[in-house]
Order: C-alpha cells, then structure tokens, then sequence
C-alpha cells in the first residue's frame, strides 16, 4: 500500500474535548422515553385483555357448580339453573362462520381472480372502490340488512314455517358479504405478487387464460390465499351485531339423542345465540360486577379471543411463507 | 384421426380444433362466473341501499289518540278565553291552551314540565308555589325556576305532543307505497277508519335535532349525534398521538432487537382481536377498575350521580382508542417508511438531531399519509357498537351529553337498540338513523380520499 | 483557522464493517486544510462508506460500525463521549442526488442555521449562502418557492448552500454532479474551486476528468479478492495522474479496469 503522504503531517489545532462531548439532550431522551412508552401501550393492551379475561374466567370456574369438564361438554346453557355448556353458544358461531365462508370464500377468490387477472384497469378502478365502500360500512347496518331484507328474502323463497325469523342462515350469509372485499382483497395482493414470468411462461405453453389462472397463478399464491381465508374465518367467528341482531337471543339448547342432528342442532334456520351474540345480550343489561353471569361472559371471551388469536397467527405463518417465496 | 393421434400423441386438425374451442369455451364460461361474482358484491351494496331507503320513506297511518277539533269543541263548550274565535287548536291563547293542557294531563306530569320551564311568569299552574320557592333554593335549582316562561308555540306543541298525540297505527315501505297504494288505502278503511294516510320521509330536520324519545315520530337522533363526536373526540385526543408516537418509534428509534420485535407482532395480532373483546377489556378497566377516574369523581365533577360507575363518554372513547390504535400505527409506520431517507440524511448532516429531523422534515412529508389512516380508522371507531354496548351505552338518554363524564349513546348504539324494537316505526327511524350514519361516513372518506389523491400528487 | 498545511481530518487503521461484512480496511489517510481532494476508484470499493465514516452517517446504518481512529482537531471523532449531532454540524455532507427538504427555497437554507441555534441576521445568512453557492441571482426573486420547484442542478447548489450556511469547516461530497448534465455539472466544479477558499473539501468521484481537473490531491482505493476496499495511492493530483506510482492506478486512470 503505498500511501504517500502529500503534505507534512501537521494535525490541526487542538480543540477542546468538551466541545465535541455529548451534550445531555434531555428533550431528546424525554421524547424518546415518550414515544417508547407509545409503543408499549400496545403490550400493555395485550397484557390487560390476557389478565382481565384470564382473572374473570378463573373466578367463574372457581364458583361453586361450574366446572370446566361440564363447560367443555355440557350441551346446555342455563345461568338460572346453573348449566354452562358452551356447546350451544360455540355451535351457533360454528353455524354463522360455516354459512358466512361457504358466501365469502368462492365470491371473494372469484372476485380476486377476476380483478387481478381479467379485469381492465377502468373495470378494477370501479370495482375496487365499490369492494372499499362496502367494507366501509359499520356491522350494524349490516345487522340491518340482515334482519329486514335477508330473513324475509329467505322467509319468501323457503317458507315462513321453514326459516324463523331469527335465524343463523341469514346471519351467517350477511356475515359473508361483509367479509367478501376482505377476502377479495388479500387474495388480490397475493395473486398480484405471482411474478408474471410465470405467466408468460404458461401463455408460452399454449395455455388459454383459464388455465393459466387456475392452474399456474392460484397454485403459486395458495399460501396467500389461505392466510385470507384463514382471516376470513377469524373476522366471523368474532363478528358481533350481524348475529346479535339477527341470529337469535337465547342459547339453542339441546341433548343429544333427542333433538335431531340436522333438524335441529345444525339447523341454520332456527334461531340461535352465538358466543358473541351472547356477550352482548348479557352485557347490554344490568349487570352486577362478580356476579356469575359477569364472570361467564369473561370465559367466553377468553375462548374467543383464543379461537381468533391462533387463527390469526395461522394465517400470519402462511403469509410468510408466502413471503419467502416471492419477496 | 385416431391413426394421426398415434403419431404426434396429440390431436391434430379437426379434433385440435375441437379441442382447442372446447377449452375456449370453458374459458369462457368460467370468465362469467368470474365476472359474476364481482357482481355479487355490488348487488350486494344495491341490495343494502335499497333496503334502507325503502324503509326510510314511505306512507303511514296517522291517528290522533284526541281529535284536536274534540279539544277544541270542549274548550268552545267551556267558554275558556279566545276559543270562540278560534279555527284550529293553534288560534287558541296560551292560557287557554294550558287549561286543556292541565285537563289532560296528570298534576306529575305538569310539575316536570313546569319544573323544565314554567307556564307563566306570576302564577303555577300545577306546581304549589312554596314547594317550587323551596327547590329553587336548593343546591341544584331546576331550569324552570331560571327560564323565561313558554310561549305560547311552546305549549302547542307540548299539547299536540302529549295530548293530541298523533301515532303512527301502521307504516308502509317505500315501494309498497307506490305501487300498492290502492290497495293500503282499502286496508286502512277497513282497520283504521279515523286514520289519516300520508306520505312521510322519516329523515327531517326534526329528527336530526330532535332527542331520543320513546314514541318514534318524536324520536330523534340529536342525543346520539353528540355521543357520537364526544366519544371520537376522545378517541381520537387518546389514539392519534400515541398511534403516531408508537409508529415513530418503532420506524425511527427501535433497534431490530427481542423487544421491538415483540411489540411489532403485538401489534398486528391486536389488529386482528375481535372488537367486542375490546369491549369486554373497556369494561373490566376503564368502567370497573379506573372508575373513580373515568366517572369524574376523582375530579370532583360527576355530571349527574347515575353516571357514576365509569359508563361514561370517557370510558368509551377510550375503549375505542385502544380499539383503532393498531390501525393507526400500521397506517402511520407505512406513510413513514415511504419518506425517503435522503430526506433524513440531509437533516442529520447539518448537525440536526434524530428528533429535529422527524419533526421538521420527517412527519410533515408522511402527514398526508397519517391523516388518511386515520380518517379510515376514526370512521371504523364511528361505526363500532360492539364493545360500546359492552362497556354499557345508555339505553334511553334525552339529555346532551355535557362533558367526558356523561352517560352516553352513539348513532350505532341507537340504530341497535332500534332495530331490535318489534314495531315496525322503529324500524323507519333505524333505517332513517343508518342514513345519517352512512352520510357521516361518507364525507369522512371522502375526505380521505382527497387527501389520497392530493398526497399522491405531490410526491409524483 | 488553521494555517496552510495543515490536516483537517485523518484517519487511523480504519476498518469498516457492514454486519459481518468487512468494506473497509486498514485506511491511513491525512486530509489537508482547504484544499479539494478526490477519492476514485472503482464502484463498490467503498468509497462512500470511507467518506460517510468521516461525520459519522454510518450510524443512521444499523449494521455498520467502524474500527480504529477518525482524528478531527485532536480527537477522535468515533470517541466514547463524541456527539455525532456536534460532529455534523461541523463536517457538512452534499450527496449524489439532490435532496432538499419540502419547503421553500429561504426555509431550506435556514433551517440548518436555525436549529444550530444561530442569533445573527437570517437574511443575510440565507443570502450570503446562496451567494457563495452562485444561485443568489437565479432564486433571489422566488425565495418563497418550493426547493422542488429548481431545476436539479440548482437544487444540488441549494443543498450546499444549505450546508456552507451552518459553516462547517469540512465538506464532504458523494459524487455531487452524477445527477447532473455537464453544464449544471460544470457550474458545480467552478463552485467547489470558489469554495476550496474557506472549506476544506473532500469529493468523490467517478469521472476521471472531473477528479484531474477540479482536485488538489486524489487518493485511488480498490477492493481486494474479500471485496473490501483499501487505499491503494495517495498524492497530490497532477502528480498521481501523469506519474502514478502504482500499477493499478495507472491502469485504473487509462481506463483498462474499473
Ligand atoms: N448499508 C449497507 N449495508 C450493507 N452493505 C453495504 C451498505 N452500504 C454499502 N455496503 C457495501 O459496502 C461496499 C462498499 O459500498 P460503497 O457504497 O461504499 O461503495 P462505493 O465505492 O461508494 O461505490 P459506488 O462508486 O458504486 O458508489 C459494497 O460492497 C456495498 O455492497
Ligand atoms: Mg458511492
């Protein structure tokens, strides 16, 4: 290395340490402290719903006649007499969910396919906002739509005796039109980031567009697809006034051997009350503190926000490996 | 054909072409299907619109529980003053009008109302005079004893409200209103003969300003209107700065370290927490544990005593700050990620420090981009009802709300509580309130978009 | 002020890491007072990163991190207690492409005075700036402007006009004209040479010419087999173009690599 120096090797004068030394900058560190407090408020939340309903479910298996055995099996829901089953409850969110995917997962993946693969820019520029509108609008409303236009479509096609008037097929169809831009939209972004190599390299092949949709750009975007999906499933189970307005007040008891399987347990057209459905009711009137239905609300809340967190967290892991693959 | 398949393997000529149609048009048959279904979310939306405007306009039977012409003959019999010359209730003289009042109420009733305002400056009409020198003494005095007397339009109203009492017997939607309309008029002949048929918009200027009531034509949706911005101000007093302060730090300040990463995560998992969970969170904190803060006693201003186990406009912003804080950091992290980091360099290198960059250069250029997210999360935080009726909106208020430790009830909560009444009026009016509702929304995001597209422009 | 001759800025044994990954290594190098002195070579051999180890913009990179010693006046400017803010403040930074801030023509060049805390006539600092960087006459009717709203030779000139205004002693630019055409690129040169007067001036460059034309010294660095950059030849400019000592320069000069 030759490093030949040009000038005679002076080092400029000398300045004090003290004037290059940190200054206490005690705004900064304040702000700082300030914005990291923000950012942990976010944990704190956490921490209070995982210590809140924790605490509140730990109080109601503790009081005298529930037990977690008979929560886990029971198929009756009665606080007057003192039967917590959360059988009925989490088979009426099963229901709404059921019905709500069976609308939301086709319409919305076609509705993807369509807007990434077929649609003309002005096509996409219309639908798109439409798809956000519709998304924009607040679950009451839809509650609405649900129980004055959903149940008497349903009530005049099938018959007044058929579907009642509360019941968790309208609720659960209405479920799945709110759902639909999230699912058409996460599926959108995941078909849109199939590099289009592999396209061409369909259309190369003499593969028609169908084909190249179907069986090239959906394949590759399946993992992206089923973290919407997966999402999808989340928002209905946890989705509240659709089914509080619609699907029934009052938990569908039944016992198993009596009531029959398909003509009433699983029946969507009769009314009943979901876990969240439930809470609302319960919580919407005077409620005592420490009482066991506050406490009961609390352990439903508790399998609620689990039921949704590992399905979030499912969805979360297929996005990444979705991730991986193309980013 | 068969024997020129054996030699390639694949079809050749006709069967190709056959084929090769064949595959186009199932191409096209699943094209349709998949224009359908985009379809079907516009139905959708059609199908909603529709719903809600056919119920917020059309005819109803309107009967009077009194006649006002027997009010008026009664008080012709009577000789009461100015009734001789009187042609409608409304002609009538304010002391006239107060003694039919008086007739057909009850002496309760009277006192509320006199205690609301008075009916006359010198004398009471159902109140004993000492008992009201007595509450106006009190700690609280009343309004009556400090308000100017009723007019005499005041006391009309009062008596067409409580005695005349027009109520809606039946109400039709909007389409059955037009295209059946001949036979609505044979049915109400037959069930309603003294009713009167009309053509009504549930959405007035009246019901905008008008209270909640418990007879729908007088119910209004003023109460909820103010709950509403009382409870997204403090949302958004709670979440805008913390969102944005959480979204700084996490872009600009965290290390790639455990924690940062934990709290990142944290963040999306809440975004997917189901609302009424927070709901469930608002109660056990804001309503049970924080209740000396959140009902104002800590402060000493309890705004009236029933609102002092914390179910206030307080708790429930407060509620719906956590509730939106994700969206807001999620939407803020990405508008300040996409400011350049030449930017940023440019500040460091004239010696500014790390926070004189994010404040002088950094957020004024993600600003737009902040602002859309959260005009979009305060309009989700608008249309929340969920975890308000869990941490415990008032279910009947007729008063505005006065300050953050106020009962409250929101546009939504209201809409609930509508739609799950039985009469059919209720209905209306839900559906009249969703309209205001959507309106609301819509100008928000109308908003939202402009700032989008002014945004967009600018750094194009 | 320090007399002529004298070092403004030195490194020692300096070694540059990006995580795991060495950029830089071994650089000895003295830089002296006023003058203009060039650093080329061939692209990726790091000299940006010598150059930004010099006000300390390599800790806005996570990953980076410097070893060995960085003398400015007497002391080491990667020292236990040094502020980096006091460090920038004195060794002002242009970069390759113009970058100022989304506000008017007066407020980009007085923000840096400002938040430096400078008491004196803004205007007439927001003037002289513009002046010693040539643009007063072209912007002094649009003060109010956007700094957008130049064309992006003037833009470059703003940025140092942004810089000359908190008076540093040291300028230290990234290829300051590759954005540029050659007129707009021309202007810039005779700027730094006006510049050279009050500054000392370290440049990076890729155009040879620009490097022969506009510098004092130059100094040449190439990467070895690792790909981390090292100083190959240090010297004054005419001396280190028409005689290089070292064979890779003089490759590297006559264009045969690089
Ligand atoms: N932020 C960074 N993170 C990781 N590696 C980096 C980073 N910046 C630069 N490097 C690496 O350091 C080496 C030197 O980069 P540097 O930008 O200093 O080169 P350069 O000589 O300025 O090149 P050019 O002439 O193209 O600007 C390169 O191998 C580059 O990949
Ligand atoms: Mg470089």
């Amino acid at each position: 290395m030759a490093t030949r120096n040009p000038t005679a090797p002076l080092t400029g004068e000398r300045i004090e340490q003290s004037e290059l030394r940190k200054k206490p900058r005690v705004g900064e560190t304040v702000i700082q402290g300030f914005l990291f407090l923000c950012g942990a408020i976010s944990i704190l939340t956490t921490i209070g719903i995982v210590y809140e309903l924790g605490k509140e479910a730990w109080l109601f298996f503790g009081k005298e006649g529930v037990s977690l055995l008979a929560f886990f099996t029971g198929t009756e829901w009665q606080p007057a007499i003192g039967n917590f089953g959360i059988w009925p409850l989490v088979l009426a969110t099963l229901m709404t969910s059921l019905v709500a995917m069976v609308v939301a997962l086709p319409v919305g993946l076609a509705t993807a396919v369509y807007l990434s693969e077929y649609a003309s820019d002005r096509a996409r520029n219309t639908l798109k906002p439409i798809l956000e509108v519709l998304a924009g609008i607040p679950t009451v409303v839809y509650g609405y739509f649900a129980l004055t236009f959903m149940t008497p479509l349903l009530r005049s096609i099938l018959g007044d005796n058929v579907v009642q008037i509360f019941n968790t097929a309208s609720a659960g169809i209405v479920v799945g039109i709110l759902i639909i831009p999230l699912v058409s939209s996460m599926s959108e972004d995941a078909l849109h980031a199939v590099p289009n190599s592999l396209r061409e390299a369909a259309f190369g092949l003499g593969a028609t567009k169908l084909e190249t949709s179907l069986k090239v750009v959906v394949p590759s975007a399946l993992s992206g697809i089923t973290a919407a999906f997966v999402v999808a499933i989340s928002r209905a189970v946890g989705e509240t006034m659709v089914v509080a307005i619609a699907a029934g007040a009052g938990p569908k008891n039944f016992i198993i051997g009596e009531d029959g399987l398909f003509s009433f347990i699983l029946n969507p057209f009769v009314a009943a009350e979901t876990m969240t459905g439930h809470i609302v009711r319960i919580s919407g009137g005077d409620l005592s503190y420490d009482s066991i239905d506050y406490n009961s609300i609390f352990a439903i809340g508790l399998l609620l926000f689990l039921m949704t967190l590992a399905l979030n967290i499912v969805s979360r892991r297929f996005v990444a490996r979705f991730r991986e693959v193309y980013e | 054909m068969a024997v020129q398949q054996l030699e390639t393997g694949y079809p050749e000529a006709e069967a190709l072409q056959r084929q090769i149609s064949q595959r186009h048009r199932r191409g096209l048959r699943w094209r349709w299907l998949f224009q359908l279904s985009t379809i079907v979310g516009i139905v959708a939306l059609l199908a909603l619109l529709y719903n809600i405007l056919n119920q917020s306009f059309g005819l109803v039977a309107v009967q009077n529980t009194v006649d006002p012409r027997v009010l008026l003959e009664g008080a012709k019999t009577a000789v009461l003053p100015g009734a001789d010359t009187a042609e409608t209730l409304a002609d009538l003289p304010k002391e006239t009008l107060v003694a039919i009042l008086a007739e057909h109420i009850s002496t309760g009733l009277g006192r509320r109302l006199e205690r609301d305002q008075r009916f006359f400056a010198d004398q009471f009409a159902f109140e004993d005079p000492a008992l009201f020198a007595e509450v106006c003494a009190g700690a609280e005095p009343p309004a009556g004893c400090t308000l100017e007397p009723r007019d005499q339009n005041n006391v009309y109203e009062l008596l067409l409200e409580r005695v005349v009492a027009p109520d809606v017997v039946q109400s039709w939607s909007l389409v059955d209103s037009v295209f059946r309309r001949g036979a609505i008029e044979e049915q109400l002949r037959t069930d309603y003969p003294t009713a009167v048929l009309e053509f009504r918009s549930w959405i007035t200027a009246d019901f905008i300003v008008s209270p909640q009531s418990s007879t729908p034509e007088f119910a209004g949706v003023r109460t909820a209107i103010l709950g509403s911005l009382w409870v997204v101000v403090i949302t958004i007093v709670f979440s805008f700065p913390v969102g944005v302060g959480a979204a700084i730090y996490l872009e600009e300040y965290a290390t790639d370290n455990r924690l940062n990463r934990l709290i990142q995560t944290n963040i999306s998992n809440l975004a997917g927490v189901p609302s009424i969970i927070y709901g469930m969170l608002g109660l056990a904190i804001f309503v049970r544990a924080m209740e000396t803060f959140t009902s104002g006693a800590a402060l000493g201003v309890i705004t009236d005593d029933t609102t002092a186990n914390g179910r206030t406009i307080l708790s429930a912003g407060l509620t719906l700050g956590l509730l939106i804080l994700p969206l807001i950091i999620i939407n803020a992290q990405e508008a300040i990620r996409a400011v350049p980091r030449s930017l940023r360099q440019a500040g460091f290198a004239l010696g500014a420090t790390q926070w004189q960059t994010i404040w002088h250069h950094v957020l004024p250029s993600a600003m737009p981009g902040i602002l859309t997210g959260t005009i979009l999360a305060i309009s989700r935080a608008i249309g929340e009802t969920a975890p308000l009726v869990v941490v415990g909106a008032s279910t009947f208020i007729t008063l505005d709300p006065s300050g953050p430790f106020s009962k409250f009830t929101t546009l939504p909560i209201q809409i609930y509580q509508w739609t799950a009444r039985p009469q059919a009026e209720f209905r209306n009016i839900a559906a009249a309130a969703i309209v205001v509702l959507l309106i609301l929304l819509l100008s928000l995001n109308a908003t939202a978009v402009v700032m989008r597209n002014r945004y967009a422009t600018k750094t194009a | 002020m320090n007399k002529n001759g004298e070092i403004a800025i030195e490194a020692r044994e300096m070694d540059v890491y990006y995580a795991h990954f060495r950029a830089v290594k071994g650089i000895n190098i003295k830089f002296p007072t006023r003058k203009i002195t060039a650093l080329i070579g061939p692209s990726g051999c790091g000299k940006s990163t010598v150059l930004r180890s010099f006000n300390r913009m390599n800790d806005l990179v996570l990953v980076a991190r410097v070893q060995g010693e960085v003398l400015y006046r007497g002391n080491n400017i990667y020292g236990k207690d040094v502020d980096p803010v006091e460090i920038r403040r004195r060794i002002g930074m242009v970069f390759q492409k113009p970058n100022p801030f989304a506000k008017s023509i007066y407020e980009n060049v007085a923000w840096g005075a400002r938040i430096n805390g400078y008491k004196g006539n803004m205007d007439e600092l927001v003037e002289s700036s513009l002046r010693q960087a040539a643009l007063w006459d072209e912007v002094k009717d649009k003060l109010s402007q956007s700094g957008y709203s130049l064309s992006g030779g003037q833009q470059q000139r703003l940025c140092i006009a942004r810089t000359i205004a908190v008076k540093p002693e040291i300028i230290l630019m990234d290829e300051p004209t590759s954005a540029l055409d050659p007129v707009a690129t021309l202007r810039i040169e005779e700027l730094i040479q006006e510049l050279k007067q009050n500054y000392t001036i370290i440049i990076v460059t890729h155009n040879m010419q620009q490097a022969a034309r506009a510098s004092d010294y130059t100094a040449f660095f190439n990467m070895d087999e690792d790909r981390a950059g090292y100083l190959v030849e240090y010297n004054a400019t005419n001396m280190l173009f028409t005689n290089p000592q070292n064979e890779m320069t003089e490759q590297y000069i006559t264009g045969r690599f690089g």
